[in-house]
């Protein structure tokens, strides 16, 4: 019996290979930084602290779909329902507290449950008959929008409803705004419990590195014995979760339903995600990037919020470019690594 | 070796669209034994393979683990039930790290969170129990596919297999590399591991197995014990014919040489920086040139410039007289070049046509789309070539995906056939492939240039190229260092001792 042991060094350095693992996503930490520097230099009051406080404001319903838009990505899959299913959830809200007189954490709950329902139902789709995920979610996209707009094609106002403004109670950190300090209200603080309790899950758990796994390959792990139906289904339930979720957030926010909501907000997300440095053929990215994703949107809008003088749809066509670059960076980096390989 | 036997398999039947895969199989593995499944491609190896290990489930027929019957629908399902297995590809996760893909599914926890240090901490034990040391930290992507390999078969057998079935695992490993998996599997066996190997190397099954089970055509042949089966009656019952095809091809074709012609092909200087060094070659009609090198020699490389899958960058080719300008794929297909590239299974054929469909794409293709031929004459030449080729099964109706490998290069050999080319460019024709189609395409590869056709052939088997080629081109490190003529005395010596001398000068 011989007792040799075979020793091999990675073919390239861990630390090289860690490196590339982080380019996208160091990319996009220093756009940000750019961006910011460039609005402190440019505008006025760009410093303050609620500038960037505001990003969670107005963005968290976003932060959250992309949260859960990560889950799908990484897996390997596609959630383009996310958008209308968030429009519906604010709705449903609106109608169940509003015109169905239910009480308000009731209906919340209701919602969350549906969404989630939904995202399980759509992932069994999708695994068990083998459907694309990117038409399984198309109809979602579709039923949604048009259910929200059967309830009510105008908007709906949930002023009404004490429940609705505990979104929007917030806490001051360092003083009033103009004393240098900035506030954040609590749905700022469910998107940060989101983005959390995800960055747990996918790193710490089985799930979570099953997801992963099967992003890397789900042929392989298959035949590792791994529960890829139980895990694909559960991604998308993870993301109809986060959809609801950002209904309810937006519900806080406007305390209103507008059917026409959101259009699009699945593609902002998905366009956060890759920005953010998750790879859109799966198994490589990280959470904490769609944060900077979602954050380079908002600061995005911001900056130009602050012009004053240029259309918002200026911010669609800087994403746009910056979308094509950081597609065309994921494309060189896997071709180089699969060169480096070979 | 007496003991009741750990897992038992009775009368085995698996159709597939059409196809009989397995036809009544029984097999018979005991503890402790290395039980060597063994067949040509497509004679059932790998169904079987996978009817046990639940990726398939078998329509008639019993399998009893441990005496009890079961069923599986799932890998995970057979895994569970102590069933492991390594397969041909490597089957793991790149994106995730070497521990990760030790224990994924399994991975060691606190409360519901993974323990990562626990889980690199087990991760080294187990490869150390093995013989490998690698940083388990590290992607499984930084590593070689033999390493990958060995983490694969390290997470099969720390998953207390009771059964542990190795489909192929060594045909990406070299000889140390092999040893190490050897001596694993030797040690295994000793503590009761009942291991089932399939391997296309007779060397490797003669080593290790106790006991061999010989499939043809998705039927039974017969159970022997290793040592009382030497390797020649094996290759009789592999192949199910008396003689082995392969000495018969003595190169008859060596005798139509036509010397003073014009050469069809004309390389010179022919280049292209970072791939291939520019070389000269020449092939003449009725001729083969085989090329002969160490993998990344750069042979494919060589011929992708001659059949225009390639641009040149430096010097010309002539082909048929005439200097060749903008030489791409299609103005190569039609001046009568046939390229056969390695990757059939990408870069060839379409998996869901069938085998006329396949057949016939390059024929269309160079009438155009607007004058299809003919169903009474597509019909007469595919029932001739699959006669030819002894292509099997013989329905041209079957999807290409459905075939064995042999035969399914077979079908891309009739494809080029049809048009009846002027070159024939193959690349590796018959790798993965069994002795029998191999055999066959040798056989035929001759005759096409006993008829005058111009023969361009790469293969890492020195042996063939030995047999089949009238000249041989010899690369090394992406240069074509030499050109030897096939004399009856060529041996596959004198090409390694080219490749090796020719490194020595420099």
């Amino acid at each position: 019996m011989t007792t040799e042991t075979l020793t091999e060094r990675p073919a390239r350095s861990t630390l090289f290979d860690g490196l590339t693992k982080y380019i996208p996503i160091g990319a996009t930490v220093a756009l940000l930084i750019v961006m910011y520097l460039g609005g402190i230099a440019n505008f006025k009051n760009f410093d303050s602290a609620q500038v960037i406080a505001g990003l969670f404001i107005d963005y968290a319903p976003l932060l959250v779909i992309a949260v859960g838009m990560t889950f799908v990505i990484l897996s390997g899959g596609i959630d383009l329902s996310v958008g209308s299913v968030m429009a519906f959830s604010t709705m449903a809200c609106a109608w169940l507290t509003v015109d169905a007189g239910i009480s308000a954490p009731l209906a919340m709950v209701l919602v969350l449950a549906f969404g989630t329902l939904w995202g399980l139902l759509i992932g069994a789709v999708i695994h068990y008959f083998n459907v694309q995920p990117f038409i399984a979610t198309l109809v979602g996209l579709f039923l949604f929008r048009g259910l929200t707009l059967q309830i009510s094609d105008t908007d709906v106002s949930m002023r009404e409803v004490d429940f609705w403004q505990w979104g929007m109670t917030h806490v001051e950190f360092g003083g009033k705004v103009r004393d240098g300090g900035f506030w954040l209200p609590y749905l700022s603080f469910v998107a940060f419990a989101v983005v959390i309790v995800a960055f747990v899950i996918l790193h710490y758990t089985r799930f979570g590195r099953g997801v992963y796994a099967i992003g890397g390959s789900e042929q392989s792990a298959l035949l590792m014995g791994l529960p890829v139906a139980r895990t694909k289904i559960g991604v998308y339930a993870v993301s109809g979760f986060c959809a609801s979720l950002a209904g309810v957030l937006a519900a806080f926010a406007t305390k209103s339903a507008n059917p026409l909501a959101n259009v699009g907000a699945e593609l902002d997300a998905i366009a956060a995600v890759v920005i953010g440095g998750t790879l859109l053929t799966g198994g490589a990215g990280f959470v904490l990037g769609t944060v900077a994703g979602v954050m380079v949107w908002g600061l995005l809008n911001t900056l130009i919020a602050f012009h004053g003088g240029l259309s918002s749809w200026w911010a669609r066509i800087v994403m746009g470019v910056l979308l094509l670059a950081f597609i065309l960076l994921q494309r060189v980096l896997a071709r180089s690594g699969e060169k480096r390989r070979t | 070796m007496s003991d009741d036997p750990i897992v038992q398999m009775t009368g085995i039947r698996k159709d597939f669209t059409g196809v009989r895969a397995l036809d009544g199989v029984d097999f018979t593995l005991r503890p402790g034994e290395i039980h060597a499944v063994m067949g040509e491609n497509g004679a059932g190896k790998s169904t079987l393979i996978k009817v046990l290990t639940g990726v398939h489930t078998p329509d008639a027929g019993d399998i009893l683990l441990d005496g009890k019957s079961v069923r599986f629908h799932s890998p995970g399902a057979a895994q569970a039930a102590g069933i492991s297995t390594v397969y041909q590809e490597v089957n793991l996760t790149d994106n995730l790290s070497v521990a990760e893909n030790l224990f994924a599914g399994r991975e060691p926890r606190l409360g519901p969170f993974i323990n990562f240090r626990a889980m690199r901490r087990k991760a080294k034990a187990l490869l150390d129990d093995i013989g490998i040391d690698l940083n388990v930290a590290a992607p499984l992507s930084s590593y070689s596919i033999a390493m990958q390999q060995l983490v694969a078969i390290a997470r099969a057998v720390d998953i207390e297999a009771k059964v542990l079935i190795l489909d192929e695992p060594t045909s990406s490993l070299d000889r140390d590399e092999v040893a190490v998996l050897l001596g694993v599997m030797r040690r295994l066996a000793a503590n009761g591991t009942a291991m089932v190997f399939i391997s296309h190397f007779l060397e490797q099954v003669y080593e290790i197995s106790d006991r061999m089970t010989v499939l043809r055509n998705g039927k039974l042949v017969g159970e022997w014990a290793t040592a009382d089966l030497p390797e020649n009656e094996l290759i009789g019952h592999m192949l199910g014919r008396e003689a082995v095809v392969l000495e018969q091809i003595e190169r008859a074709a060596a005798a139509h040489h036509v010397a003073d012609e014009t050469p069809l092909v004309q390389a010179v200087g022919l280049g292209r920086k970072g791939s291939i060094a520019p070389y000269d070659l020449d092939v003449r009609r009725g001729e083969v040139v085989g090329l002969a090198g160490l993998l990344g020699s750069g042979r494919t490389e060589t011929i992708r410039l001659i059949a225009g899958a390639d641009r040149a960058d430096s010097g010309s080719l002539s082909f048929d007289g005439a200097k060749v300008g903008g030489h791409n794929p299609r103005t190569a297909s039609a001046r009568g070049i046939a390229y056969c590239p390695e990757n059939r299974k990408t870069e060839g054929l379409v998996g869901d046509l069938t085998v006329a469909e396949n057949m016939i794409l390059a024929m269309q293709a160079s009438r155009g789309w607007a004058r299809s031929i003919p169903v009474a004459r597509r019909d007469k030449l595919v029932a001739e070539f699959i006669e030819k080729l002894d292509i099997r099964p013989a329905n041209p109706d079957m999807p290409v995906k459905n075939l064995s490998g042999g035969n399914q290069q077979k079908v891309l050999l009739a494809r080029w056939m049809l048009i009846e080319p002027k070159l024939l460019i193959l690349d590796e024709p018959t790798r993965g492939i069994d002795v029998g189609a191999k055999a066959d395409i040798q056989k035929l590869v001759a005759e096409l240039s006993a008829d005058g056709m111009a023969v361009l052939f790469v293969s890492a088997e020195l042996d063939e190229v030995t047999r089949l080629s009238d000249r041989i081109a010899v690369l090394r490190d992406r240069d074509l260092i030499a050109v030897l003529e096939s004399e009856a005395d060529m041996t596959t010596e004198k090409i390694v001792d080219t490749i090796v001398a020719k490194g020595g000068e420099r």
